[in-house]
């Protein structure tokens, strides 16, 4: 196993380095000007001018896609050409808020959408089913920002339970860290639940059609002990794959999410660099991302071999 | 590898980095009431107030860098950091003394040699500061608490140049920070204001905190825009950066912010209806929209081209799609300065006056040798400002006949696409869409706009000898007569040559909770004197 995650780690390296190429090609060639930006609307062409020059923007392409890897190859992201500051600190500060935000979503949407697939497959066919079914089609219907303010008009300024924006860090407590999340996360997570509990209830259905479980069944095995230990287990390869796969709609949810609640995360980063094209910051979030990405599905076929003895690497 | 192993290990990487998150106090009902939340009208990306012009960094600025003297209520400069100024007869040397007892907030004392490092740099990136510089013949410290500036001729201007609000504002630093070049951002945030930044709890994007410098000694007059005694009412600024407005208008609502800067017009009812919530003009000097066309290229390298689109021209189509039926928020420009104020002309304006003469117009267009040529419009979708006047002149255009290329785009890539010189075709341009603070459009010194002097004018680069004779006129000009004269006829000449087109005068909102009292109507968000009980 563990020459396998050093294998898959490996492979990771080319994957990265496409990626990086590729990003980087993709601000070079990109409409826009960070100096543009900086030097504000009232500037002069040569203030301008003298700004790019001083951030190493009037460079030959090669020239600076160097600079940029030999730093990496250093353990370095860069310094953002806005704020002054590393990218690596840049990120380190956004860091917690959003992995709080996907924690948060990911349980939830484990907690609601995996019982709520078990049941619709347990009740096929009828109301509870469609129900469910209808409420997953509600969920990828609704787009994440609709949510987020029907969710913070009705708790935040209607029944003012809870705060409209923000984040607070887990240091200064769970419930007021967990506060500032619950809306986020169900705004987030609507997608996710709806995704996660249709894929269950699809695994589900072809698991409860198993001999074994018509076995279960005839040993007098309680309803209960058959879905969720029997059968769920079955079918958790799939749920497991899906979940994993998802991660890549929080990471693209999270950028909406994070700015209609106020969160002060990585989704947030990247929309600023994005319109200011600070381009130290955004090839640093995309590796980031892209990296985490490639983890994620490492963990995916890990999680395999946990749930399922039969996979061997 | 098993199951809990795995989940240990996630556990423990989940936990460092949720706790090492953003540093944020719970505040006790008496800290609350010593911090005021406030909702800025832009992310303050950086924080060097001369290497980057963007308002929202001059607005942060004046809170921790102070400046020799202040603009006031009355548009007049006043002394801030400065005790006393002497001028000689001829007006060429300048001999300033400053207050005693300023403080940076290191601990160290303002001397002379930092003011002279600070006006250098300021002097390189100012238009008025470049002016300065191009008339000097030294800039030296006298004493610790004296300094001199040598020029070559005189330069009435020089109070207002120091004072001044528009960005970059003359700032003051230590010297260290000061000999920065300014090209390059500084890293050190200190001045001598009334409020500290607090560096280490800045996020970028997200918030930035200035606290109460109990070193600083504000001047014994009442305060007025940046001018007079800031006294600072609070221990605590908190700017909390919200990019989504029905957010800022919620936490608002909700009593998790205390003042927002400038609620957009269309949630403004809303506000209104809250009985916690007060709501009026933020700045009276406004903002003036404009669309610049580039007279380098056909058609509008002819003042007839021009002139037609500015007969047609309906300043209520632009003030409406901007504002919407507030008719409080809006006004017509039949000139170029800001309404209201001293200089404020209407001296050749007719043309944007009465009703609209498309027939006229383009009669006047057809004569301009325009044949049906595309002309390339440049519409930034991401300003609601600039996509809502770049929707009214692609009508308007298309009324006048004209074969519009409506480039959709986002403000970055107008912003670098408006400085290319080659033709429209070939990744050039015809027209953009932008605006200018009122605040900037007082007088020509900080108008860059304005501007008429050809390939070194701002985008677009009109080339009108009549409208740069009359700049050279303001700034030597004496007495206010002769200041207003001088506008009267550069607001003609610029509007005879159409150096830019105004589509109006138009006003923004600020917001705040009625637990917050001493806001008051400028420029910018002045925090001295606001006070918060919970």
């Amino acid at each position: 196993m563990l020459s396998y995650i050093l294998r898959r780690i490996v492979a990771t390296l080319p994957v990265m380095a496409i990626v990086a190429l590729f990003v980087f090609s993709l601000l070079y060639i990109a409409p826009g000007d960070p100096a543009v930006v900086i030097a504000g609307d009232q500037a002069s062409p040569e203030d301008v001018e003298r700004i790019r020059q001083s951030l190493g923007l009037d460079r030959p392409f090669l020239i600076q896609f160097g600079s940029w890897v030999w730093r990496i190859l250093h353990g370095d992201l860069g310094t953002s050409i806005f704020t002054n500051l590393p990218v690596s600190a840049m990120i380190g500060q956004r860091l917690g808020p959003t992995l709080s935000l996907m924690i948060v979503t990911l349980l939830l949407t484990i907690v609601v959408a995996v019982p709520l697939g078990v049941v619709a497959a347990w009740k096929a066919g009828s109301l509870i089913d469609r129900a469910i079914m209808g409420f997953a089609v509600f969920g990828f219907s609704l787009p994440v920002f609709v949510v987020g303010y029907m969710l913070a008009y009705i708790f935040a300024l209607e029944l003012e339970w809870l705060p409209v924006q923000g984040y607070t860090p887990l240091t200064a407590g769970f419930w007021p860290w967990l506060e500032n999340l619950i809306l986020p996360a169900i705004a987030l997570g609507c997608v996710y639940i709806a995704l996660v509990a249709r894929i269950t209830r699809a695994a589900m259905l072809e698991v409860l059609q198993q001999d074994y479980i018509r076995t279960a069944r005839a040993k007098g095995l309680g309803q209960g002990g058959i879905l969720f230990i029997h059968a769920l287990k079955n079918a958790a390869v799939p749920i497991v794959t899906v979940i994993g796969i998802g991660i890549a709609l929080l990471i693209g949810g999270a950028v909406v999410t994070e700015s209609v609640f106020a969160i002060p995360g990585l989704g947030r980063l990247t929309i600023d660099a994005i319109l200011r094209r600070d381009y130290p910051v955004i090839q640093g979030i995309v590796l980031l991302f892209s990296f985490v990405y490639v983890l994620v599905n490492l963990m995916i076929d890990v999680v395999y071999t946990l749930v399922d003895p039969r996979i061997r690497y | 590898m098993d199951r809990r192993t795995v989940l240990k290990g996630l556990a423990g990487a989940g936990s460092l980095a949720l706790t090492g998150g953003l540093a944020a106090p719970a505040l006790s009902q008496g800290a609350a009431a010593r911090t005021l939340r406030f909702v800025p009208q832009a992310n303050l990306a950086n924080f060097d107030p001369i290497w980057g012009t963007q308002y929202v960094v001059r607005n942060a600025a004046a809170m921790v860098w102070d400046t020799l003297y202040g603009i006031d209520a009355q548009l007049q400069p006043q002394r801030q950091m400065v005790e006393s100024e002497e001028t000689t007869d001829d007006g060429k040397i300048w001999t300033f003394r400053l207050r005693p007892g300023l403080k940076f907030h290191d601990g160290e004392p303002v001397l002379a040699k930092d003011v002279v490092a600070s006006l250098s740099r300021w002097a390189a990136r100012d238009p008025m500061g470049l002016m300065i510089v191009a008339i000097q013949q030294e800039l030296t410290a006298v004493d610790d608490r004296t300094f001199k500036w040598v020029l070559k001729q005189p330069y009435p201007k020089m109070l207002y140049a120091l004072a001044k609000n528009n960005a970059p504002c003359s700032f003051m630093m230590p010297e260290r920070i000061a000999k920065t070049d300014p090209f390059k951002q500084i890293t050190e945030y200190i001045g001598s204001g009334p409020m500290k930044f607090a560096k280490g709890e800045w996020v970028p994007g997200a918030k930035a905190v200035f606290e109460k410098f109990a070193d600083y000694v504000p001047r014994q007059e009442k305060a007025s825009w940046l001018a007079g005694g800031k006294q600072i009412m609070v221990d605590r600024v908190e700017w909390i950066v919200m990019p989504d407005p029905a957010t800022a208008a919620a936490a608002l609502q909700n009593g998790e912010v205390d003042w927002w800067e400038n609620p957009i017009a269309d949630l403004v009812p809303v506000l209104k209806k809250n009985k916690n919530i007060s709501v009026d003009i933020g700045d009276p000097l406004g903002n003036i929209g404009s669309f610049r066309m580039n007279h380098l290229f056909a058609p509008f390298n002819d003042v007839r081209a021009r002139r037609a689109v500015l007969m047609a021209l309906s300043q209520e189509d632009y003030m409406r799609a901007i504002v919407g039926d507030d008719n409080a928020l809006w006004k017509s420009l039949p000139g170029f300065f800001t309404p209201d104020t001293p200089l404020y002309s209407e001296m050749g304006g007719e043309i944007l006056k009465g009703k609209r003469d498309f027939d006229a117009a383009k009669k006047l267009l057809a004569e301009s040798g325009y044949s049906g040529q595309p002309v390339t419009c440049l519409v930034a979708q991401d300003q609601p400002i600039t996509k809502a006047q770049g929707d009214v002149t692609a009508d308007l255009l298309k009324k006048l006949g004209m074969n519009v290329d409506f480039v959709a785009t986002d403000w970055g890539t107008v912003g670098s696409r408006r400085a290319a010189k080659t033709p429209p075709g070939q990744g050039g341009w015809n027209m953009f869409h932008s605006w200018h603070a009122g605040a900037d459009c007082i007088t020509p010194a900080s108008y860059t706009a304005i501007r008429a002097n050809g390939d070194k004018a701002w985008f677009g680069w009109p080339n009108s000898p009549g409208t740069e004779k009359e700049v050279t006129s303001w700034f030597e000009a004496k007495n206010l007569e002769e200041e207003k004269a001088a506008v009267g006829r550069l607001n003609k000449a610029a509007l005879d040559d159409v150096v830019y087109a105004p589509t109006g005068f138009f006003l923004t909102y600020t917001a705040w909770r009625k637990n917050v009292a001493g806001i008051t109507k400028g420029p910018l968000p002045f925090f001295w004197g606001v006070s918060k009980t919970v």
